[in-house]
């Protein structure tokens, strides 16, 4: 048990001279890392060691983790440091790792923060949330078992995160006789890995964590090893948010400070780079300049604030600047862009719906999005790049994304803050899939969009009327066009200018390429709704009448147009109404099996939830629903 | 340029700042739960740097249960005062009208005046998203929660469910009903917590440091008779100790100890130096057996 003893000789400054202590602890710096690797490497072991080592274990801790070793320990009798850190009951009784957990230890020279990365294929997505602020990546191999699938998965995961410091830990030299050839093969396999995916750099430090070696001090077991010890090599590599100040300054915009009227500040986090009184700075995406007048703070102005430091701005002149703005060294600010090329990681158990809408957050900006059909998949076991449609669940894949309006960005290489991004599904919200920007597609550098002299408002205003698009939803049969050509009679009759896109003129021309697969609804529904918002522009009342039987779609289009202006029109026919009437026969031919993909038959049906207009066919008129959606518009 | 490299605690503070920003950014409207806690006086601390010269632009929610210390009360009036925040206490009305007390109900009284309480608060006020002082170091199954932990319109928590967190990019979008809870300080430790204390000068309770103060040995733990509502069992005298507390909460629950720190060097050196861990004086813990906490949580406790 001797070498399980090691601990930190802070206790003596701490007893002896307190001062002296803190003023050591509050000039550390921090140091954030994951570790990963396969099941059963010995991850919470190894963080279980070294919170032991460092002295993080009070008694009632230690005295409950005794108990529990031997309750539910897989050691023996003797201590299982996993158990301090396996957190969650699910997890306590199958004894496995199943989130990401963090936990923190000081040594005499910086704080740590530990992310405790999974191993299991399907958490793919912890792994990589884990090593999204990671400053380094400590990868475990079981000596006994060399480089396994999951290694060269959570190390191409970190090589694509972007983690520059990555450490091989050989573990559990113990159980193969701190034998030195076991671990230069190990090293030698995988240099050879590591090189073919683009690591270029990596520490290798044979260790065990059950019995301490090589995690504080030097192993006497292992004299064949020369170099530091995993927490020598912790304390003192280089951290990334030192390399990020020595960048060109730019700071996303998250939030206006207006006390009162003789006070305008931009509040925001220093995402690269150092800013200071009289630096001259441009705002993005308008291209407006201005100059620095201070950098406040509650403490006092700062002469000068530096990458990772929350601070407010006030400018010299009264310009426009908000949130999801990008502050930024005037002469060389970053760019903005509408098309980009990005690799993907699919975190949500619903797969990608190519051409679908989704919400980008980039910094603080966010923005509709649609993504474009991958480009390839890599396959994390072989490297390998595979055709793919969509993206599942744990995919990692190079796809095209286009936004809605220009993103101000950096690649992901140079900048985390302006090239990570997440996806948001518009309906559940979740967090569905972790970006990285690599590049713009279109040359669309510098974009300060051009205002147009003759705007959406001067053309509706010409027209005596405000835009709108009348989106008409509902089964086959169920009464749209009929509804919608009333209504377009009737606001014609009123001197208002309309157009009304339907089946009949969209898919003979503009959608004539499309067929009625799930992913061609989804494309023909977008492009019906590009089509409406320009005719909105051009200052149209538009009248669609399209089953358009997917929500999400839907709420795209709405997203697309000025909040007010979308007008859902749900023709609420039940199902056995439409298909005892089955004005086209198409019912009939989906019965029997003649047309395939049929809304209702063999193809969901989701109904609004609140439409503005709601429609029973059953209940009223068409004359009269007619009248009432006229109302409804000009109210 | 002056440091390139900032701090552990510089760092810290702006990520802090950064994600309480976020929320005011991003919230229709958030609130601050304020227990008057060290935690509670670092979160306020913060909130009052992320917005300056701007009053943090949200209330001040302390869900009461009328059995925290005199003392807790006095500096919670005062801090409301001097953030220029507006300050709003619940009580749950149940729990009053029942009488329920930590002396005669054990763990109902946290259930119904704090996980219930909080609840009907949060219900009441509409607030969806709620900043709380947790830290991941104090207990196991915090060390699992999202910065960003998304509750149902239930207020539950579902741990197998939470939303991956990158970067410092925050997903606040909810629907209707649902809320987020906040923990801007999820990456301090205690001892993080004590030396911004003394660094910043933030104002705390005076109970945490050492002081004369009339106590009673009970099931192993120092209990303050704080007020004469505390029922003295036959042969129970209070004693005048020096005594401190690592830990606030209501008195009856919240074991003190032994200590004659009077200076916050004092008090982290003895943090330092301890060998029990901060929560070890809390009753709350040891419910439920191992898993306590995370059955709490998903009940809709903080």
């Amino acid at each position: 048990m001797s070498d399980q003893q090691v601990i930190y000789k802070t206790d003596a400054l701490i007893a002896e001279d307190i001062d002296a202590y803190l003023d050591s602890h509050q000039h550390k710096t921090m140091l954030r890392f994951i570790t990963c690797g396969s099941v059963d490497d010995g991850k919470s072991t190894l963080i279980g060691r070294m919170l032991y080592d460092s002295k993080m274990i009070f008694e009632d801790q230690l005295a409950a983790l005794e108990t529990d070793s031997k309750k539910v320990g897989t050691q023996g009798q003797e201590i299982d440091f996993a158990l301090l850190v396996d957190g969650l009951a699910a997890e306590r009784e199958q004894g496995i790792t199943i989130d990401v957990a963090y936990r923190f230890f000081n040594t005499e020279k910086r704080k740590f923060i530990v992310a405790d990365c999974p191993g299991h294929e399907q958490y793919t997505r912890n792994m990589v949330t884990g090593a999204s602020t990671a400053d380094l990546a400590v990868i475990l191999i079981d000596a006994r078992k060399g480089v396994l699938v999951q290694t060269r998965r959570h190390s191409y995961l970190c090589h694509l995160i972007g983690i520059k410091n990555i450490v091989l830990a050989v573990n559990k030299m113990d159980l193969v006789g701190y034998d030195p050839a076991v671990f230069d093969t190990i090293v030698k396999d995988y240099t050879a890995f590591a090189r073919s995916i683009g690591i270029d750099n990596f520490t290798a430090i044979p260790i065990s964590g059950f019995k301490g070696d090589n995690i504080t001090t030097s192993s006497p077991n292992t004299p064949w090893y020369k170099g530091p010890t995993l927490i020598e090599h912790l304390e003192t590599v280089e951290v990334l948010s030192s390399l990020d100040a020595s960048k060109s300054f730019r700071m996303p915009v998250q939030w206006v400070n207006r006390p009162n009227l003789d006070f305008r500040g931009f509040s925001g986090l220093v995402a690269t780079g150092s800013v200071k009184p009289g630096d001259a700075v441009r705002v993005l995406p308008s291209g407006k300049t201005s100059t620095v007048t201070r950098v406040v703070t509650l403490d006092g102005d700062l002469d000068e604030a530096v990458a990772g430091q929350s601070v407010t701005l006030c400018f010299a002149d009264e310009i426009d600047c908000s949130r999801g703005d990008v502050i930024a060294t005037a002469d060389n600010p970053p760019q903005a862009a509408d098309q980009f090329e990005t690799t993907l990681v699919w975190l949500n158990d619903e797969a990608l719906h190519v051409g679908r809408a989704y919400w980008l957050k980039l910094g603080t900006q966010t923005v509709s999005v649609t993504v474009q059909q991958p480009k390839y998949v890599v396959n994390v076991n072989t490297m390998e790049h595979l055709a793919a449609k969509t993206l599942d669940l744990n995919a990692i894949g190079v796809v095209e994304i286009i936004t809605d309006r220009p993103v101000v960005f950096e690649p992901y290489a140079e900048s985390r803050t302006l090239g990570g991004f997440i996806l948001i599904d518009k309906i559940t919200n979740a967090t569905v899939a972790a970006g990285m920007l690599h590049f713009s597609l279109r040359r669309s550098q510098n974009v300060h969009w051009q205002a147009v002299d003759v705007s959406r408002d001067a053309h509706a205003a010409l027209k005596h009327q405000r835009p709108a698009v009348l989106w008409f939803t509902g089964l086959s049969g169920s009464g749209k066009s009929t509804i919608a050509n009333l209504v377009e009679k009737k606001l014609h009759a009123l001197g208002k200018h309309t157009f009304l896109l339907d089946g009949d003129n969209v898919r003979h021309g503009l959608n004539k390429d499309l067929g009625f697969t799930e992913a061609d609804r989804i494309e023909n529904i977008r492009r019906v709704g590009e089509v409406a918002k320009l005719m909105t522009d051009a200052g149209l009342i538009v009248l669609t009448a399209f089953i358009s039987p997917f929500r999400a779609e839907r709420e795209m289009v709405r997203a697309m147009l000025p909040e007010g202006d979308f007008i859902e029109v749900f023709i609420d026919t039940p199902l056995e109404e439409a298909e005892r009437r089955d004005v086209k026969g198409l019912y009939k031919k989906a019965r029997s099996g003649q047309l395939k993909n049929f809304t209702g038959i063999d193809s969901p049906y989701e109904a609004p939830e609140s439409p503005e207009v709601r429609v029973d066919t059953t209940a009223e008129t068409p004359q009269h629903a007619a009248e009432r959606i006229v109302t409804e518009l000009l109210k | 340029m002056t440091q390139k490299t900032l701090t552990h605690l510089a760092r810290l503070e702006a990520e802090a700042i950064h994600i309480m920003r976020e929320v005011v950014a991003e919230a229709e409207n958030p609130v601050m739960l304020y227990s008057v806690g060290k935690d509670s006086a670092v979160m306020l601390h913060l909130a009052r740097k992320a917005f300056y010269p701007s009053p943090p632009p949200f209330p001040l929610l302390h869900v009461d249960t009328t059995w925290k210390f005199q003392e807790m009360y006095k500096l919670r009036d005062r801090m409301a005062a001097e953030s220029g925040m507006d300050l709003l206490v619940y009580h749950n009305q149940e729990a009053m009208d029942r009488g329920i007390n930590p002396f005669d109900h054990g763990a109902l009284h946290t259930d119904m005046w704090k996980t219930e309480g909080l609840k009907q608060a949060l219900d009441k006020y509409g607030f969806d998203a709620a900043f709380g002082g947790a830290r991941r170091d104090e207990e196991k199954s915090r060390a699992k929660e999202r910065i960003f932990s998304f509750r149902t319109a239930s207020h539950g928590w579902d741990p197998k469910n939470q939303r991956p967190e990158l970067w410092n990019l925050y997903n606040a979008r909810k629907n209707k009903g649902e809320s987020i809870r906040v923990f801007p300080i999820s990456n301090w430790t205690e001892l993080d917590i004590w030396q911004y204390i003394h660094l910043n000068n933030v104002p705390i309770v005076p109970l945490y440091f050492a002081d004369e103060r009339p106590t009673v040995e009970r099931d192993g733990m120092l209990l303050m008779v704080d007020d004469d509502r505390f029922p003295l069992k036959p042969g129970e005298e209070p004693v005048m100790r020096s005594v401190r507390f690592r830990t606030l909460g209501c008195y009856p629950l919240t074991g003190a100890v032994e200590s004659t720190a009077k200076t916050l060097p004092e008090i982290i050196q003895e943090t330092l130096l301890t060998t029990t861990s901060e929560r070890q004086g809390r009753a709350i813990d040891k419910d439920a057996g191992g898993a306590g906490m995370e059955v709490k949580k998903q009940q809709g406790y903080f």
